[in-house]
């Protein structure tokens, strides 16, 4: 049982990190119809840089934190206002070779300006487990589901209770007639870019402690998002969410259990599965084809 | 307006020269053909070393992937990130049956292919049932599970060292040197630049253009489409995996990063940057794409970024690709001349 439990806990914290990545995946899609396949490399760019700007101690971790999160924002504004928005629209291969290529420009720049090891960054309150049931669980694992309770709870004030989270709703719903009704369309894209980045910077520093950190970092973890934005539901929270955490669940099931070696491959064969079969994903809903 | 069109017609018939009816041959691609076959024969007399040889017979491999890929994405209109999934299988498949099973080189081909077209054809239905970006995610999906596999079965594949490729053997008689692949590799590009251009002329090539353009409309016009779809899925897988035999013997060695995800972006790269659609464009693509790294070593740590920077720029800038960005333009300067040259005609 405790095993079990230390399984769960370790899929958990795993999981809501995945789930902070999908939801990142899920707000460009919805906004842009973009599959963002630099998400990944938002990740990176929150740990990586929170790592240089900390540089063992020079100045205080959560101003690092901040300051790096705040800059990937800035990273994903550029990405918009440079890649995406001057690149046709109509064609779907085409805008997903522009986000692998801002992808592969990332992280080439990241490994020139912010060096090419494994960076380690401190955990925020120390590394003494505690003792839940059997299990041991680090106070990493609780910052990491805390955040993802607060990310959630905010995300959900923001489209709710204000004009701009709104003005965003309605774009995703319409651009059209979001344009019409007088939402600055362009506006509200960069904003999606702009957050969806943050997601994905948050989750890049709440988990450069667990895992490590390094310029190429960006690539697993952004497929693996991807999964759980897919398997979810795309474009939809809650899907982003659930699809995470069960996603990290069942790789720390199978690594437990099954087989560590195929650990990987559990997000894939999921993500297939649920293509096959649920193909608008757990959460989502189908969506009829327009001529 | 029939009447308009026929006279449009007529006109142009008349004011055709020779170097009008080369241009048409041209666009059919028939000359484009010769000239591959001219420039392939000539090449060797320009190629200095083996480092050349080794250059020129990648990018003549990654154009056969291309070619057959751009059938499924440039002419059906579908999308796949999972190639290298299928080139790996046919290089493991050939690495594997030649140096533990001791099969002829010709077998452990056919064999890889096989397999290939028989994970492309049990995939194909549930798989391509998807469109659109759902359809780039399963693919995506079904490349990483391949390269995964790859990577984690040390004792059959040698895993993420890599494995030794033995000479290619038929009939006692061992295929060695790189001058010699060189041969082989230029005929196979040919035959699959004869065999795309001839698939697009047929009935089964108009009816995938038709299903690009509308799946809906094709099916309603009684095509089926589930079929054609599946049918050049597999076709393509099995293109891939031959190039990927041939590439195995003629490295000798051969790792999983050429199953991984970024050599299927790659190949799709190679498709969407020479214009989709265009075979010879796929041909270009594979050039640029295995020639640009090799510019840019130069940069050394700057390479990737510099890559980054031109593929997206090429994307904006050229969002058709290269071939039939280059075509319309020549298209325009022929129409451009030929306006006066046409009022000249009685």
């Amino acid at each position: 049982m405790a095993e079990f439990l230390q399984i769960l806990a370790s899929g958990l914290t795993v999981g809501a990190i995945y789930a902070l990545i999908g939801l990142g995946f899920s707000m460009i899609y919805n906004t842009s119809e973009v599959i963002n396949f630099a998400q990944g490399e938002f990740v990176m760019i929150g740990g990586m840089v929170t790592v240089t700007l900390y540089a063992g101690g020079q100045i205080p971790l959560a101003v690092a934190a901040l300051a790096a999160i705040g800059i990937t924002a800035l990273v994903g504004i550029a990405v918009e206002r440079l890649a995406i928005e001057p690149a046709p629209q109509n064609n779907l291969t085409t805008l997903i070779i522009i986000t692998l290529g801002v992808s592969i420009t990332i992280r080439g720049l990241a490994e020139v300006v912010l060096g090419k090891n494994f960076y380690h960054l401190p955990a925020f309150s120390g590394d003494t487990p505690f003792d839940l049931a059997g299990a041991e669980v680090t106070p990493q694992a609780f910052w990491v589901i805390g955040s993802l309770i607060a990310v959630m709870l905010a995300l959900a004030w923001f489209f709710n209770r204000t004009r701009l989270g709104k003005a965003m709703l309605a774009t995703s719903q319409n651009r059209m007639a979001a344009e019409l009704m007088g939402i600055n369309v362009k506006m509200i894209l960069r904003l999606s870019f702009a957050l969806s980045a943050l997601l994905g910077a948050i989750a890049g520093v709440l988990t450069a402690p667990i895992t490590m950190t390094k310029y190429d970092v960006g690539v697993m973890l952004g497929l693996k998002g991807f999964c759980a934005a897919v398997i979810g539901g795309l474009g939809t929270a809650t899907g982003a969410l659930f699809g995470g955490l069960l996603l990290g669940v069942s790789e720390a099931l199978a690594a437990g259990y099954i087989s560590s070696s195929y650990k990987d491959a559990v997000a894939f064969i999921i993500l297939l599965g649920v293509l096959f079969f649920l193909p608008e994903g757990l959460f989502g809903r189908a969506r009829g084809e327009r001529v | 307006m029939n009447i308009g069109r026929h006279l449009a017609g007529r006109s142009a018939a008349g004011g055709r020269t020779a170097g009008r009816r080369f241009a048409a041959a041209v666009a059919s691609g028939d000359a484009g053909l010769v000239a591959l076959i001219i420039g392939a024969a000539l090449l060797p007399l320009v190629l200095a070393n083996g480092y050349y040889y080794d250059i020129v017979m990648r990018i003549g491999l990654s154009a056969v992937v291309a070619i057959g890929l751009n059938l499924f994405i440039g002419y059906a209109g579908q999308i796949s990130l999972g190639h290298a999934g299928f080139f790996a299988i046919g290089a493991y498949a050939s690495a594997i049956l030649t140096s533990r099973y001791h099969l002829p080189g010709i077998v452990a081909l056919a064999i890889g292919a096989a397999a290939a077209g028989l994970v492309a054809f049990i995939v194909a239905r549930p798989i391509l049932r998807l469109s659109g970006h759902y359809l780039a995610m399963a693919t995506l999906g079904l490349g990483i599970i391949i390269s995964i596999v790859i990577n984690r079965e040390v004792a059959i594949t040698g895993g993420p060292d890599g494995i030794a490729v033995p000479a290619f053997r038929l009939f006692g008689w061992r295929l060695h040197g790189l001058q010699n692949w060189y041969w082989i590799v230029a005929a196979l590009l040919v035959v699959t630049v004869w065999l795309s251009l001839n698939l697009m002329r047929s009935a089964f090539g108009r009816g995938l253009r038709a299903l690009a353009d509308s799946e809906t409309a094709a099916a309603t016009a009684g095509l089926d489409t589930a079929g054609m779809k599946a049918r050049i899925f597999v076709l393509s897988a099995v293109i891939a995996a031959v190039a990927g035999s041939v590439f195995a013997h003629a490295e000798g060695f051969i790792t999983p990063d050429e199953a991984g995800f970024l050599r299927s972006v790659e190949f799709v790269t190679m498709v969407v940057v020479g214009g989709q659609a265009s075979t010879f464009g796929a041909v270009l693509g594979a050039a640029i794409l295995t020639l640009l790294p090799q510019f840019l070593a130069g940069f050394q740590q700057w390479h990737d970024f510099l890559f980054g920077i031109i593929l997206v720029s090429t994307m904006i800038f050229l969002p058709r690709g290269l071939v039939p960005t280059l075509g319309l333009r020549l298209g325009w300067l022929r129409a451009a001349t030929a306006l006066p040259e046409r009022g000249g005609v009685p």
